[in-house]
């Protein structure tokens, strides 16, 4: 017997089968491979709505490979990944984030010849708009209600003071805090979060925590990948732990601690 | 979008229509005002600011939009052999042709980006060109260029050695020798014909404000900063970039057919890729991705090419001819190297000091100008603050 | 059967030509990331070292006739090449039957010394610089050398001739055991032959020298190899050297059979590029097959029979294969992945 059906036992047991009414992202059986490298294998994975679902695991695991399945950027060789009830394999981009799936980047991928509040704008009215709109003749500067929303997204994440600063010249913290503005403010139902606070310092840290807990409460779903357990174990309700392309754990943040299988994965790596 | 203008804005919009409108006099000092060249640079001026919409919002570089400018000539051509001398139904169809064109070409080739794109881009331009010199000569007539004639006296003469001209006839207008273009009865030569251009010029660049300061022109920055990105942001790119394609497809068609328009002959060698070339450096040099920079490079290039082409060594001599006889003889002997035929030589040069030393062209250069200046405006002010400051 | 054969030969010669430019813009393009359309014009420089090494050979000196008059009686002046009063009139007529040949020696080394010129003076301060901004420079270098020609040596077609051993045609249907329909010009038929003998040694140095295995790890990965300490900016150097020499022979070779003119440069790169682009960005044989190629379906496109049923279509049928390929194949032939695909 496989590990893999070995968990899917597991997560019988603890009743996190498909089937589940009120799950919002369902990951099944996705397979992925890179010149013959198995990057995820037998990937089964479900996200409850508004839950705030981390996954974590070690270097390699296939985290990004995962989450990149997810919004199209990669193709899954097998499996389906399905969101509220379509199915996202196969769609593009711009598909998937219209249907209500935002993403914020590890390394902050931003237009960088845009300003702050430009950059955030630009999503906002992708959300309003759709994913095309030929409007050649309405005029950016008067979109009052949606400049007004991304004003005080832009506050709620502290970059206010450069509001008209050009991306490019921004520090990778800040880039980083611009994504996460331009993934809120499109109000997703899915949020999938790349390591936010990876190379914060620990005060930001602690303000993105606070901020993604504030959302929490909107009940936005989000799918979180990190290394930092503090910030796991602060904002998880439940959390996968991946290793070598597998999920070897699920459960809730107490759960994971007490498992030993976690444990043995993480040996020599951070100790939870 | 009017209401949401700044005063900058407008007085840019007004400023600029000013300056176009007065060059017939403000151009006198440098020997430019004459109504042949002032149309041309209204006309490069509409290509450059249409190559622009594309080029300096979205970051693709077309190698092919002459194609553009010879389907504008050749339809207006046609429109005036068939219908009427009348301008109107000749740039209203030009216009909706190079549209059609734009989008069969820009569906094809934007399914590609970076260099592929221009690429595909060249080999479009490249096949029409072709194509109009060889299958296609019944509709271009081939290197003689397609040209306007007397209205055929009967259907046996062929339809190149005399013109239909239906609308006209149906009109009743009477035409005496060779039939000139006209706007209801204006004629489109000469200074009427430049401020027919003119006025063109300027709706265009407002349309040209307009779009860069729309939601579209938004997404289209968007997209030359970053494209991936903005996939990830809902936003499917490739209906905005056919979009900007065909908008300046557009403006390249109606300037192919004001070219027609002041003077009714259209040749194929409008449509090379040299001439692809030329509205590149036209744009790079005033500035890509400004609005006045494009109409500015137009301009000069085309006040160089006629004032440098026209020259030729005895007016080297008078130039350089307070200089000692030897030092005089091996200056003359230098630029007439790059004056006369030699015009495409400086064009080169100009090219490559412009994309090694200004990539941001002219507009950038003066904007560096500009804050050095505010800079030493600045450190004296502040100075004269330090100076002030023991005295509180 | 016949005509079939015959149009692949035509196709050779000319493939042959497209498939060495190719070679040198893949190579630069692979290399050094450059994307260089002033490779056309080193094409043409390359014509005209021929032209140059020609008239050396005819620098003559005037004389007075000892034999000849006018129809006065007085005697004519007459020209005396300078070698053929130093070595003999058999020296300098075979030295000048046979100069195209041997402006392959001169095109080597003017061409190979223009490339470092250039790399060393412009092509190194673009590097960084955006694909569009490469672009721009090398056109503005195009005009610039092509006008310098232009100016130098007239806007008409100066015709040369191969020596007169290779003068004729040659019964290669015989060959084959195809009967005497297909003859086909000696000419030709050499480049073809030089064309994939320049070919083959460009693969053998990139293949078994260490110098080629740098530069084949350097199109792969090109920061990797930079951080091995390998001093990659000499190598840049002379692989740019290598690209201009090989257009330069290219170009030389050909001058019998089209007369070099200022703007073939032009000509022949907007077909090059398209060469490239089908036969994948980035990959050497990918060039080498898609010049071929190209050249023999220009050849099958320009016959009477296919012409009739599809007019035009020689004019555009490269263009149009491009498009093809590149809709359907987005890549090209061989391309490898990520290259040029931001």
């Amino acid at each position: 017997m496989s590990v893999a059906e070995n968990i899917r036992d597991d997560e019988d047991d603890r009743g996190f089968k498909s089937g589940i009414p009120d799950k919002v992202l369902h990951i099944d059986d996705v397979h992925k491979s890179f010149a013959g490298l198995h990057a995820l294998s037998d990937v089964d994975l479900d996200v409850r709505k508004g839950e705030t679902h981390a996954i974590i695991g070690p270097n390699g695991a296939g985290k990004s490979t995962l989450l990149n399945v997810c919004v199209g950027r990669l193709k899954p060789d097998r499996g389906a990944v399905i969101f509220d009830g379509d199915t996202l394999t196969g769609k593009s981009p711009h598909e998937i984030n219209q249907l209500g799936v935002a993403r914020v980047f590890q390394t902050p991928e931003v237009f960088l010849d845009l300003t702050v509040l430009e950059n955030v704008m630009v999503p906002a009215l992708s959300k309003r708009d759709g994913h095309f709109k030929l409007n050649p003749f309405k005029s950016f500067a008067g979109e009052k209600a949606i400049r007004q929303e991304a004003i005080d997204v832009i506050h709620s994440v502290g970059l206010h003071a450069q509001l008209n600063a050009p991306a490019t010249s921004m520090s990778r913290g800040d880039k980083r805090r611009l994504e996460l503005a331009m993934g809120l403010i499109q109000h997703p139902k899915l949020l999938l979060l790349d390591e936010p606070t990876a190379g914060m310092a620990r005060h930001d840290t602690n303000a993105t925590i606070d901020l993604l807990k504030k959302i929490k409460e909107g009940g936005m779903t989000k799918v979180i990948i990190e290394h930092d357990m503090h910030v796991v174990f602060s904002l998880a309700d439940r959390i996968s732990v991946l290793a070598g392309g597998r999920i070897i754990a699920q459960g809730t943040p107490d759960q994971i601690k007490n498992d030993p299988r976690v444990k043995e994965a993480y040996l020599g790596e951070e100790q939870v | 979008m009017l209401s949401t203008f700044t005063r900058n804005d407008w007085l840019l919009l007004i400023g600029f229509a000013i300056i176009i409108l007065v060059l017939p006099w403000a151009l006198q000092p440098i020997g430019a005002a004459y109504p042949d060249l002032l149309q041309k640079i209204a006309i490069f001026g509409i290509f450059a600011i249409g190559f622009n919409i594309l080029f300096g919002l979205t970051g693709y570089l077309s190698f092919g939009h002459a194609a553009f400018i010879g389907i504008g000539s050749y339809v207006s051509v046609w429109s005036f052999k068939l219908l009427t001398m009348n301008v109107l139904p000749a740039v209203i169809l030009s216009v909706g042709m190079a549209a059609v064109f734009a989008f069969l070409i820009g569906y094809v080739s934007l399914r590609r980006s970076g260099i592929y794109f221009s690429i595909l881009t060249l080999a479009f331009a490249q096949m029409s060109y072709n194509l109009a010199y060889s299958v296609l000569t019944p509709i271009t007539n081939g290197e003689t260029g397609l040209q306007v004639r007397a209205i055929r006296d009967s259907a046996a003469v062929s339809l190149r050695d005399g013109d239909v001209r239906l609308i006209d006839q149906a009109m009743g207008i009477q035409e005496i020798g060779v039939p000139i273009t006209n706007f209801f009865g204006m004629k489109m030569s000469g200074y009427p014909g430049f401020y027919f251009c003119a006025v063109l010029l300027i709706i265009c660049f407002f349309i040209a404000m307009c779009i860069t300061k729309s939601n579209f022109g938004m997404m289209l920055k968007a997209i030359k900063s970053n494209q991936n990105r903005l996939n990830y942001t809902g936003i499917h790119t490739r209906p905005y970039l056919i979009s900007a394609f065909v908008i300046s497809g557009m403006y390249a068609g109606l300037a192919g057919s004001l070219l027609a328009v002041t003077d009714p002959i259209a040749g194929a060698e409008r449509m090379q890729w040299t001439a692809s070339g030329e509205v590149v450096l036209m744009t790079i040099l005033g500035g890509a991705g400004t609005l006045v920079g494009p109409v500015l490079g137009a301009g000069l290039i085309k006040y160089a090419e006629q004032k440098v082409s026209s020259w030729n060594e005895g007016i080297l001599h008078q130039a350089f001819s307070g200089l000692p006889d030897g030092l005089q003889n091996f200056f003359v002997e230098f630029f007439s190297f790059f004056v006369g035929e030699g015009w495409h030589l400086t064009l080169g040069f100009l090219f490559m000091v412009i994309v090694i030393f200004l990539p941001g062209g002219l507009m950038e250069g003066a904007r560096r100008i500009a804050s050095i200046f505010r800079k030493q405006r600045t450190d004296k002010a502040d100075e004269a603050n330090a100076v002030g400051q023991p005295a509180e | 059967m016949d005509a079939i054969f015959l149009q692949i030969l035509n196709g050779l010669d000319k493939g042959g030509a497209y498939a060495l430019i190719a070679l040198g813009l893949t190579l630069v393009f692979g290399t050094l990331g450059v994307v260089n359309f002033a490779h056309g014009a080193l094409f043409m420089m390359g014509s005209f070292c021929a032209v140059t090494l020609n008239r050396i050979f005819n620098i003559s000196f005037e004389r007075v006739s000892e034999t000849e008059v006018d129809f006065l009686g007085n005697p004519l002046k007459e020209k005396i090449p300078y070698l053929q009063q130093w070595f003999g009139a058999d020296v300098s007529n075979f030295l000048l039957e046979w100069s195209v040949p041997m402006s392959i020696l001169l095109a080597i080394v003017v061409m190979g010394i223009v490339g470092v010129i250039m790399e060393r003076g412009l092509i190194k301060h673009f590097y960084k610089r955006p694909h569009a901004d490469q672009i721009l420079v090398t056109f503005g270098l195009a005009i610039i050398l092509q006008e310098l020609v232009r100016h130098y040596f007239g806007a008409n077609p100066i015709p040369q001739s191969a020596p007169d051993a290779f003068a004729g045609a040659a019964n290669v249907g015989a060959w084959i055991g195809l009967g005497d329909n297909v003859i086909y010009p000696w000419w030709r038929l050499i480049y073809f032959v030089f064309s994939a003998l320049v070919i083959f040694g460009v693969f053998a140095f990139l293949q078994f020298t260490t110098f080629g295995m740098v530069v084949r790890a350097g199109m792969q990965d090109r920061e990797t190899v930079g951080l091995l300490g390998i001093n990659i900016q000499r190598r840049f150097t002379i692989v740019f050297g290598l690209a201009a020499a090989v257009a330069g022979v290219a170009g030389a070779m050909y001058t019998p059979v089209l007369p070099p003119d200022y703007h073939m440069g032009m000509d022949f790169l907007v077909l090059s590029f398209v060469v490239v682009v089908v036969g994948g960005m980035g990959s050497l044989s990918g060039a080498v097959l898609a010049g071929f190629l190209l050249g023999i379906l220009q050849s099958f496109a320009s016959m009477n029979e296919v012409k009739s049923i599809l007019p035009g279509i020689d004019q555009i049928i490269i263009y149009l294969v491009a498009v093809i390929i590149l809709l359907t194949l987005p890549r090209g032939l061989m391309g490898r992945k990520g290259v040029m695909e931001d």
